[in-house]
């Protein structure tokens, strides 16, 4: 088991004399939770869109599933099964949820250049959207505009969409900041759900988030990896606590 | 012109209130209830009113219905301004012009090649203009459009500052002189109605609904594995033949093609005519079309108070009617048209 699926060789990102990303060699196994964590500015968000393709790096590699994808754009980097959320919720406003959830599944048509089509023939895929929404709770809200829907329900939208494309990893960012306690906890029993035969990498910031979920942890401060491991190693590590919770819990 | 602010002010207004769960009734040809009741009042109007109302006023009100039409395919549905449609809609209009002219093309062959010149013209300018977004996007399409003003202005088969003129009506399949007013109506008629139909089709398609995720939000188009930049080339092209084909047929019904139709502000009038009769909204441009041209034509007598009065309807528009006139009105019904 435990095969690499995403390693990252020198990835490094500079912009106008700030690095922002320095020679980060990230190694993450199959069918885990990896969790990237750091203080504000650790450039986790930087790395994060260099692996989803939304920013091109200045250097250094990254390899999916044993291939170079370093020069793909974002669209094929999401067909391989490498597919990314955002810190900001990301969903389809004027769309119903359905919509949003469908327009992911409607991925499997192929492209879909037919404007000639009736979308009725997006209806085959209404069962299937309709059970995605049920898994992440939002039964009641199938019709409801994704942009009248609560925070939390937002990003459970996003979660849902994601999880339509069936993607062998999924990278999440932040997926519960600016939640609820209650949001919070529903968020992590769904990642818990969904985990079955999908490699996980999140940002977060919620350290008892990543407690109870992550199988590691990677702290990044100022660009660079400061430590790898458990949750218990890393957070008993006295660079950590001094990076990541200031010197006073030390 | 931001799409995404005035998405979230309506989300804003829309979250105030008790939120309303609209089920998607099963609908004839994607419209729903009101939309195909609404139509069906449009194909009468547009049956009846040649009877009561100058026709040649009401093809150049349905050319022009036409060509806003596909304008707003772009600017409601996939979030792009483009600011150089005249350069579509004049082009096909001197193509039509000029091969009924000097070739005796029959009518709908000419207009399908009015229509195919935007469509070759859209596809290399849209080409150009989709690496940009938002406002630059604007900037870059009223850039190339000017060049193909330039071009109408200097190439010899446009006649220049004369225009093409003296253009015959031609007749349909070669069969059917068209020169009578309510022959040829009948056919800006069709081109109209199967223009509309097409355009409702194209939104509500598989292909609509990923122009809608774009519109909505394209890095998370993107990253579900769609490459945004084809669909919006796609849409783009699709709204340059049919503004072609607008253009087309209204050289035409006017016997004439000219600088005018490709002139910048041609496309500032399209703009004009879709904002006032609400973007986003299947009837929006075709009222905004009848509204600003009625003016244009009854006004006529005030000179240039024409532009004054459209300037000042433009303003009040952005300010208090955000949504346009079928907007605001069916906002208050709660009837999505």
């Amino acid at each position: 088991m435990s095969d690499t699926i995403l390693e990252t060789t020198g990835l490094t990102r500079e912009f106008q004399g700030f690095v922002a990303v320095n020679e980060v060699a990230l190694r993450v196994r199959e069918g885990t939770i990896h969790a990237l964590i750091g203080p504000n500015g650790a450039g986790k968000t930087t790395f994060f869109n260099m692996l989803s393709k939304f920013l091109a790096p200045t250097r250094g590699t990254i390899r999916f599933k044993g291939r170079d994808i370093t020069s793909l754009k974002p669209a094929q980097v999401a067909r391989l099964g490498l597919v990314r959320s955002f810190q900001i919720s990301a969903v389809f406003p004027h769309l119903t949820a359905l919509e949003n959830v469908r327009l992911a599944l409607q991925r499997a048509r192929g492209a879909s250049f037919d404007f000639w089509r009736s979308e009725q023939v997006l209806r085959e895929y209404d069962d299937r959207a309709r059970q995605l929404l049920f898994d992440v709770g939002l039964t009641e809200y199938v019709e409801t505009s994704a942009g009248l829907l609560s925070y939390g329900r937002k990003r459970a939208l996003e979660i849902a969409t994601t999880l339509a494309l069936d993607p062998e990893m999924m990278l999440l960012d932040e997926p519960t900041a600016g939640m609820t306690h209650e949001d919070v906890d529903r968020i992590v029993e769904l990642i818990k759900r969904i985990r079955q035969g999908r490699t996980i990498l999140m940002v977060e910031h919620n350290l008892s988030v990543v407690e109870g979920l992550c199988d590691t942890i990677t702290v990044l401060t100022r660009g660079r990896i400061l430590a790898e491991g458990d949750y218990a190693t890393v957070s008993k590590n006295p660079e950590v606590i001094a990076a990541y919770l200031g010197t006073e819990h030390a | 012109m931001s799409i995404s602010s005035r998405t979230q002010t309506d989300i804003d207004r829309a979250a105030g209130e008790a939120a309303p769960v609209v089920p998607k009734a099963g609908s004839m040809f994607g419209f729903s209830r009101t939309q195909a009741i609404a139509f069906a009042i449009m194909v009468l109007l547009v049956v009846l009113c040649p009877w009561v109302l100058y026709p040649v006023f009401l093809m150049k009100v349905l050319c022009f219905a036409l060509f806003a039409c596909a304008f707003n395919l772009l600017i409601g549905y996939v979030g792009l301004l483009s600011f150089g449609h005249a350069a579509f809609f004049g082009m096909g209009s001197y193509i039509t012009a000029w091969t009924v002219k000097h070739w005796g093309l029959s009518a709908e062959v000419a207009i399908i090649l009015g229509g195919l010149t935007g469509a070759a013209l859209g596809l290399v300018l849209g080409w150009l203009a989709i690496r940009r977004q938002g406002l630059y996007f604007a900037m870059i399409t009223l850039a190339l459009a000017q060049m193909v003003y330039f071009f109408c202005l200097q190439a010899p088969f446009t006649g220049g500052e004369d225009g093409i003129q003296q253009v015959p009506r031609s007749s349909l399949f070669g069969l059917l002189p068209l020169d009578r007013d309510m022959a040829i109506y009948w056919l800006v008629a069709f081109v109209f109605l199967a223009g509309f139909l097409f355009i409702h089709r194209v939104v509500h398609s598989p292909f609509g609904q990923v122009l809608k995720a774009i519109r909505e939000n394209e890095p998370r188009a993107t990253s579900l594995g769609y490459r945004t930049d084809d669909y919006k080339l796609i849409a783009f092209t699709l709204s340059c033949t049919l503004a072609g084909i607008a253009g087309g047929t209204k050289a035409l019904v006017f016997g004439i093609a000219t600088l005018t139709d490709v002139h910048y502000s041609m496309s500032g009038e399209v703009v004009l005519m879709t904002l006032l009769g609400g973007l986003g909204t299947i009837f929006g441009p075709v009222v905004g079309a009848l509204v600003v041209t009625a003016m244009e034509n009854y006004l006529a007598q005030f000179g240039a108070w024409v532009t004054v009065t459209q300037g000042a309807i433009f303003i009040l528009c952005v300010l208090f009617f955000r949504k346009g006139i079928v907007g605001t009105v069916g906002g208050w019904f709660r009837l999505e048209l």
